[in-house]
């Protein structure tokens, strides 16, 4: 029962830090954002290799298998979108007044 | 439950803390321009930690099949995810999104069997796990087909639709119960099937300019399901990550449905209440002033100020470099140029500020709405390139449109109004634009690159 708890308890503090880490993104980060917290709920990997690990029959084995790929699919596609999509802003970031000046 | 837990070294329980930590960071980093990038890389190196560390905890049995699906996984999600052009990215979350959700459902499916007769508060972990992992994939699933025009973008409502919602709602729920009840594998498949029906009820009645919100909501689903089977499966760091990802998501939706004017419910149950219309999707006949590529080169050489608004038609023609272009040569004359940028253009909020920054166009043109809205008075032409909906007066009438309420860039009130069109055909909403038949209007009809690359040639003569 304490273990229940406490995973009770690990839930409410994660759901507060998550609401207030990214209360104050703005507007044009909105997709990056959507599609990093995307790439993050890919760790469901960790679940689908404990249960593909345990598989005691073949279908099970299968059907983890399956849950196995699609959770790469979610992790490693996720995150690499999210760089390709965060590349295009390097030109946006406003040159340093100091590195203006060393040009010219 | 608790099982893995238990058998879970110290050491390795304190990594996946490290691999909480990551992720919490990352979320933080991801919410600013600077850091954004930097904390995209966090959180991957902290869900590459995790699972690494699940492989020497729990050693697991069929290790070069699992390696196998890991490395087809891998290949796959790269190449999707690199070959995918920019205009089809949100299409390409939300699937990434659905297949998260349907791993975290057979997880839980693989599991129901092996719980035997542990508590009642693991088998409500499993239902949950399983029936919002199905929603998610299904709902995702429908996303993708609207976004890639598979399915039309109009709201689709179901004939009798209350019945058909009240009826599978409580069909589902009553499959979940007896989930609870009786831990069956079986049950729990055919649970998974239900969910999948209430899915793709939830999303279909969405109008298509809504879409980006629902992906942002199903993403914060597979998220809270992702968390249920940490639950499950005694692993804290999935119910950490699970829970940010559902907590940051349902925050993400809401701010994304306030960019845009909209409530969360409206959107999902407008349909359902009658609140809002359906699109049309034919063309129109009424009138409509259009003019060729010398007449508008005119109009723009000589405006002292012109505000060009680019929306999605920009993106599928690939015309961000032509439009850089054009607005090079009308700036070389000395004529003001800014780039408006509604909040959603495109089909995801920040779709057109990644396009213009591929181009790059400087930081300092991009003009966000609230700045450029007062200046349209003092607006000699507004140069609409593939916009539609985020123009469209009808959202200032308070309800009777799909798009009622949604805040507009205020073009109708620039002296003169240019739109570069394919053809007559409605906006993603699917609803007709008053503004095209206005007699300040003037239409050049085409694909939007060729148009901006003939007007660029059409500008020098001037």
């Amino acid at each position: 029962m304490i273990q229940g708890i406490a995973l009770l308890t690990i839930f409410v503090l994660s759901a507060f830090t998550g609401y207030e880490v990214i209360s104050k993104v703005s507007t044009i980060l909105h997709t990056p954002l959507m599609s990093g917290a995307n790439a993050i709920h890919g760790v469901i990997l960790v679940g689908a290799v404990l249960v593909a690990g345990q598989a005691r029959t073949s279908l099970e084995l299968w059907v983890g298998l399956i849950a196995v790929f699609l959770a790469t699919l979610n992790m490693v596609g996720g995150f690499v979108v999210t760089d390709r999509m965060l590349e295009m802003f390097r030109s946006r970031t406003p040159e340093r007044p100091e590195k203006a000046d060393r040009h010219g | 439950m608790g099982e893995a837990a238990a058998t879970t070294p110290a050491w390795i329980q304190l990594g996946y803390l490290v691999a909480a930590v990551c992720f919490i960071l990352a979320l933080k980093a991801l919410s600013s321009p600077r850091t954004a990038r930097v904390g995209n890389l966090i959180g991957a190196a902290g869900a590459t930690l995790a699972v690494l560390l699940t492989f020497v905890a729990a050693r697991p049995q069929h290790l070069w099949a699992i390696l196998g699906a890991i490395a087809l996984g891998a290949v796959a999600g790269v190449v999707a995810a690199r070959r995918v052009v920019m205009t089809a990215m949100p299409q390409l979350v939300a699937i990434f999104n659905g297949v998260g959700g349907a791993a975290a459902a057979l997880v839980a499916l693989i599991e129901v069997g092996e719980l035997g007769s542990t508590g009642t508060a693991a088998r409500i972990a499993t239902a949950f796990t399983v029936l919002v992992g199905a929603v998610s994939f299904s709902g995702s699933a429908v996303t993708f087909g609207k976004l890639q025009a598979l399915l039309p973008g109009r709201p689709i409502v179901v004939p009798q639709v209350r019945y058909v919602y009240g009826g599978a709602l409580v069909v589902t729920l009553a499959a979940a119960v007896v989930l609870i009840l009786t831990g069956s594998t079986i049950v729990g498949v055919i649970l998974a099937v239900l969910a999948l029906g209430v899915g793709v009820l939830l999303v279909l009645p969405v109008g298509g300019a809504d879409v980006p919100i629902v992906i942002s909501l199903l993403n914060a689903f597979t998220g809270l399901s992702v968390a249920a089977s940490g639950y499950l499966l005694g692993n804290t760091l999935l119910l950490v990550a699970g829970t940010l990802v559902g907590a940051a998501g349902s925050l993400l939706t809401r701010l994304m449905a306030q960019a845009m004017g909209r409530r969360v419910t409206t959107i999902l149950f407008g349909a359902l209440l009658g609140t809002s219309t359906q699109g049309r999707t034919v063309e129109s006949t009424r009138p409509v002033k259009s003019a060729g590529p010398d007449d508008i080169a005119v109009l723009l050489g000589y405006a002292r100020r012109v505000v060009v608004v680019p929306g999605y038609g920009l993106a599928v023609a690939q015309a961000q470099h032509a439009l850089k272009e054009l607005a090079d040569a009308l700036a070389a004359r000395g004529i003001e140029v800014v780039y408006a940028i509604h909040p959603v253009a495109g089909r995801m909020p920040g779709h057109m500020n990644v396009l213009l920054a591929e181009a790059n166009v400087p930081y300092e043109q991009l003009a966000e709405m609230d700045a450029v809205n007062p200046e349209f008075p003092a607006t000699d032409v507004a140069l609409v390139v593939g916009a539609n909906d985020v123009v469209n007066p009808a959202a200032r009438k308070p309800f009777g449109s799909p798009i009622a309420g949604m805040p507009i860039l205020d073009v109708d009130q620039a002296k003169a109004v240019v739109f570069l069109k394919r053809s007559m055909r409605p906006g993603f909403a699917g609803i007709e634009n008053d503004l095209l038949y206005n007699p300040k209007t003037t239409l050049l009809f085409g694909d939007a690159k060729e148009s901006l690359t003939k007007l660029v040639a059409a500008l020098k003569a001037v």
